[in-house]
């Protein structure tokens, strides 16, 4: 080894606190850089191998009923490959030990096997026995959920009839990776499930004999996806179609695509943050060393070492350090990666995970770190190579210090002589003072993020069930029904109070933009279902008119006050215009609300409604979901409380999962921060403190100066960072907003007030490290020796 | 260190300050042990201007770190008044630093963040009974350069702020490491001149160490070391002023 290589690996050994300060931070940005697009190659690998080997479809459409021969018709259109018909219907599930109302949907398959489309992946059992008419499988998710196996049996109520149904296997289709009932806001696995039954038996319980209600498409390489669209809604409008969607806007397809998006912007935003700071800390790291070794660097050159060869030694101490957080990041990028991957596992319904590691991220995280290193290393290397030995030799000259600005408007005399050196010290170098108050602030906003993503669900379902839903269960019926089957729902013994809503499925339209959603009909004055506006104030709803959620209304472009042009889906089709009211506050989903009787004559019908809220004693609950679900025309009961408190068990997880990263990345960044600033100035103030204590300053007064400037620092930094976190967090949830859901801004104070302890206490815990070193401040060496 | 703590004395006369006996100074440098001071026995007075001469080497800076508590010695005893030095914790010492004595150095070891008057008032601030910084820089013959930093101030300049800052606590003993070596011989006079104008208005006890046997020609006695010994003792019976030495 070259003996200026040795003296390399002596200085790491020496700095090696330092090294290890540094390499966290690098650690933290290459770690959650390699987590996030590993578990986004993963996923997006995964879920193209599934779609492809499942053939998943490219078109969807659901409709009323249509004969089978309007299949050929529409495998007539241009651009269509294949065609596969079903029958999709709602369903109620009587679980054996289970109470509360399970939902979900029949889907057909061929009854000889799997079709040619949405093939479902079988984890358990067997597919159906022709001539079998009661057999199903079911939703993997929903078997585990309860428990379930081939064998057992399970209790339907299909198209208002009782059927029971033996489990064959467990299954799992591309269609439903993410599986969430209709209206419901969250996945729950016990309350919502799909099951698959054989076409001829389901035909025959939900009368679709000869006909289907549903049909998919995938599409011939070069079509047009819209014309596709255009033709196949022009067949099944007069069958009831309420207009097919492509791929991309398929609920389960949707999702997932939101949220690999949202790693997407992880993957972008954390790396960021991370090496900015490490660039900041080696840079002041190196340059505190270089000016350290100053006589060391002219010494080199004077026995003739080249520029390059000196400033090449830096380069090389850099990238060592770089190297260090560069592995340190892989492995826990991969580590936390494949946890990742398994947790989204979890939350998507997929039969397999394809952990995909690319050499590219692995270089590009690498490479990235490196340049990121080099380049904030790059003035003090080459002030280091290009210093002319004699100039070196001579120590640097004495700093220069001012008075401060709070000094100069006259409020010196507040401050005492350390005070005054710990204010003249951050002034002098303003930039590294700024930069190193902008480093700890990033930790605190970082941190910031992990509690936002709790407090924005409880957000979310606070509006939600605190103050605009206040039901307790709602039905469905199978079909538009009249109002008067409210009194036989009132009548059950329990209920307190009932009311009845439309929907309807509509095409809301403004100048050439268009968004298909639900028009839901609801009870003017109700006391179950309020639209709250942005302060989440009640809204009253008009007698004419109809209110937006607000997202829409932006989608829209259209204000109130405006003509919505609205075409519904159903029955007659009317095309109609209807001024906009107002706009409502809604985290999820994108309606449309209108008075139930104004929509019933928008619909050119009867007081008909298609479904209702109760309000039911708490005692009766169990009963009254009884007696429902028995009743005819009922398709589905849905309980949202219940729902509430399985999505918690199942989120809470994963929020403790990015709590814990956050945390510790925040931490890691603060800890790196403080440490670094906090070795630099001891070292360059070395002989001031040392000065201070011969002239008879206590351990705890010289520390005040050193470690009141960091407090100082610090103290402006948190607040900095809580708006930097309320910034990053805005950011976030402006990314992630969609028509699907949309994230509410709230950071509670307990978020700010555990980002700051985090801080303070990463602070601590660097103070206490150097409290060690200042007891070793050695006061005769520092006088026998020139600045 | 309290006051009124009285240690394992030994009764002292009331014009004896230090009373240092069997010092002994070794030091562990890497593998060999280096003697720095091998048994010095020493008594200073009252307002007395000592000078302690000697080579590099002979052990004057660390006799003179023992004394003002910066350091402590392997062997012996060392008296302040009545207090055992060496028995004095480490939190005794900064005390007995803080209040009692007052320090200068060869390069100075000033706060370049602080002004001048802000150096002296960095020491007046946690004084028992200082003088104003303002006084202190006056009688280094500084006043109108009170509110100038360090790093605008000469050498010279610079080590008056020093000698100011040393005594602006009115301290019992003012112990100086080489005042003058940094300084060319104009401007060491002028410093040696704040040092004896204090010693002659104040009282203040006074060891001076330097290896420039000039300067011993101003001390009431001078104190010659070599090799870690005190090898001789003069009293001077004619005292010149600094004004009157060159070198």
């Amino acid at each position: 080894m070259k003996v200026l290589d040795k003296k390399l690996w002596r200085q790491l050994w020496n700095m090696r606190m330092q090294v290890v300060a540094i390499a966290l931070v690098i650690t933290g940005g290459v770690g959650i850089f390699i987590m996030s697009l590993s578990t986004l190659d993963s996923l997006y690998e995964t879920r193209e191998n599934y779609y492809r080997e499942h053939h998943f479809a490219d078109v969807f459409a659901s409709l009323k009923r249509a004969p089978l021969s309007l299949a050929e018709r529409i495998a007539a259109i241009p651009g269509v490959d294949k065609v596969e018909t079903r029958v999709v219907a709602y369903v109620n599930i009587d679980v054996p030990g289970f109470n509360d109302p399970v939902s979900g949907h029949l889907v057909s398959l061929p009854d000889d096997g799997q079709g040619l489309l949405n093939q479902i992946y079988l984890h358990q059992g067997r597919l159906f026995t022709p001539g079998r008419n009661n057999e199903v499988l079911i939703s993997e998710r929903f078997a585990l959920a309860h428990g379930l196996r081939a064998g057992d049996q399970l209790d339907a109520t299909i198209n208002g009839r009782r059927k029971t149904l033996t489990v064959v296997g467990r299954a799992q289709s591309p269609e439903y990776i993410y599986q969430i009932a209709p209206g419901a806001m969250f996945p729950d696995n016990q309350r919502y499930g799909v099951f698959w039954m054989a076409r001829n038996p389901l035909a025959t319980a939900y009368d679709m004999e000869g006909a289907f209600n549903n049909v998919t498409l995938k599409l011939a390489e070069g079509s047009h996806e819209r014309e596709v669209i255009d033709r196949l809604d022009n067949l099944l409008k007069t069958y009831g179609g309420i207009g097919a969607i492509a791929r991309k806007d398929q609920l389960s397809h949707r999702f997932l695509s939101e949220e690999l998006k949202q790693q997407e912007t992880v993957a972008t935003v954390f790396p960021i943050i991370f090496f900015g700071v490490a660039a900041f800390l080696l840079n002041v790291v190196i340059s505190r060393l270089i000016t350290l070794e100053r006589e060391q660097i002219a010494t080199l050159k004077a026995f003739g070492y080249s520029n390059f060869a000196v400033g090449m030694h830096y380069a090389k101490l850099v990238l060592i350090v770089v190297a260090v957080g560069v592995l340190g990041g892989i492995a826990a990028g991969i580590l936390l990666g494949k946890e990742l991957s398994k947790a989204y596992m979890g939350l998507f319904s997929l039969p397999f995970m394809i952990y995909v590691l690319k050499p590219q991220v692995i270089f590009a995280a690498a490479i990235i770190s490196m340049l990121v290193a080099i380049l904030g290393t790059l003035y003090a290397t080459r002030n280091a190579a290009s210093l002319p030995p004699a100039q070196a030799m001579h120590p640097e000259p004495p700093p220069t210090y001012h008075s401060t600005l709070v000094e100069r408007l006259g409020l010196q005399s507040w401050f005492n002589q350390p005070t005054r050196m710990i204010l003249r010290h951050i002034e002098r170098r303003p930039m590294k003072s700024l930069l190193t108050t902008l480093g700890i602030a990033m930790a605190c906003g970082v941190m910031t993020v992990g509690g936002f993503q709790q407090g924005a669900i409880d957000r979310m379902i606070e509006v939600q069930y605190g103050l605009s839903q206040h039901e307790d269960l709602f039905v469905i019926y199978t079909d538009s029904t009249s109002m008067n089957s409210l009194y036989s729902l009132h009548s059950v013994q329990g209920v307190e109070h009932v009311e009845g809503f439309r929907i309807a499925p509509v095409k809301l339209m403004f100048e050439h933009r268009f968004y298909r959603t639900s028009m839901q009909g609801i009870h003017g004055d109700g006391k179950l279902m309020r639209l709250l506006d942005a302060e989440l104030n009640e809204i009253e709803l008009p007698q004419q008119g109809v209110v937006l959620t607000d997202y829409l209304a932006a989608l829209l472009q259209i204000k109130p006050g405006e003509m919505l042009t609205i075409e519904v889906l159903e029955g007659n089709r009317p095309i109609v215009q209807v001024p906009v009211a107002g706009t409502a506050q809604q985290d999820l989903g994108m309606n449309a609300y209108m008075q139930r009787h104004a929509l019933n004559r928008l619909l050119q019908e009867g007081d008909a409604i298609t479904g209702a809220f109760l309000k039911v004693d708490e005692r009766y609950q169990r009963e009254v979901y009884r007696e429902l679900k028995d009743m005819p025309r009922i398709a589905g009961v849905v309980e949202q409380a219940s729902a509430i408190d399985s999505f918690y068990e199942n989120v809470a997880q994963q929020v403790l999962f990015y709590t814990f990263i956050t945390t510790l990345l925040g931490g890691s960044i603060a800890f790196g921060v403080v440490y670094n600033s906090m070795r630099i100035a001891l070292s360059e103030r070395n002989r001031e403190l040392a000065s201070l204590r011969v002239l008879g300053f206590r351990r705890g007064e010289v520390a005040y100066i050193l470690l009141g400037e960091m407090a100082l620092l610090t103290l402006v930094a948190i607040p900095l960072g809580l708006l930097i976190g309320y910034g990053l967090c805005a950011y976030l949830a402006f990314e992630f907003d969609t028509d699907l859901y949309r994230i509410p801004l709230v950071l509670g104070r307990d978020v700010y007030a555990f980002a700051a302890t985090v801080v303070i206490a990463s602070s601590l815990i660097s103070a206490l490290m150097i409290w060690r070193n200042l007891s070793h401040l050695n006061m005769v060496a520092v006088l026998k020796t020139k600045e | 260190m309290k006051q009124d703590k009285q240690i394992n004395h030994q009764p002292l006369d009331k014009d004896t300050v230090f009373h240092a006996h069997g010092v002994t100074k070794v030091y562990q440098m890497g593998e060999v042990q280096v003697h720095a001071l091998r048994g010095v026995d020493i008594d200073l007075y009252r307002g007395e201007f000592t000078v302690l001469l000697g080579a590099s080497g002979s052990g004057k800076s660390t006799l003179l770190n023992i004394l003002g508590g910066l350091d402590t010695p392997t062997e012996g005893h060392v008296f302040y008044r009545d207090r055992d030095l060496t028995r004095a914790t480490e939190s005794e010492l900064t005390d007995y630093r803080r209040f009692h004595v007052g320090f200068v150095f060869q390069f100075y070891n000033l706060i370049p963040s602080l002004t001048a008057r802000e150096n002296v008032a960095l020491v007046t601030e946690i004084a028992r009974a200082p003088m104003e910084p303002k006084q202190a820089l006056l009688l280094v013959g500084l006043g109108a350069r009170a509110d100038h930093f360090p790093a605008q101030l000469s050498g010279g300049e610079q080590q008056r702020v020093a000698i100011a800052r040393a005594i602006a606590k009115n301290p019992d003993v003012l112990l100086c490491d080489e005042p003058t070596g940094a300084l060319d011989s104009k401007t060491g006079i002028s410093v040696l001149e704040a040092l004896q104008r204090v010693n002659q208005d104040s009282g203040t006890t006074t060891a001076v160490i330097t290896h420039n046997a000039v300067i011993a020609h101003m001390a009431d006695r001078v104190i010659y070391l070599g090799d870690g010994r005190i090898s001789d003792i003069r009293v001077n019976q004619t005292k010149l002023t600094p004004s009157e030495l060159s070198w």
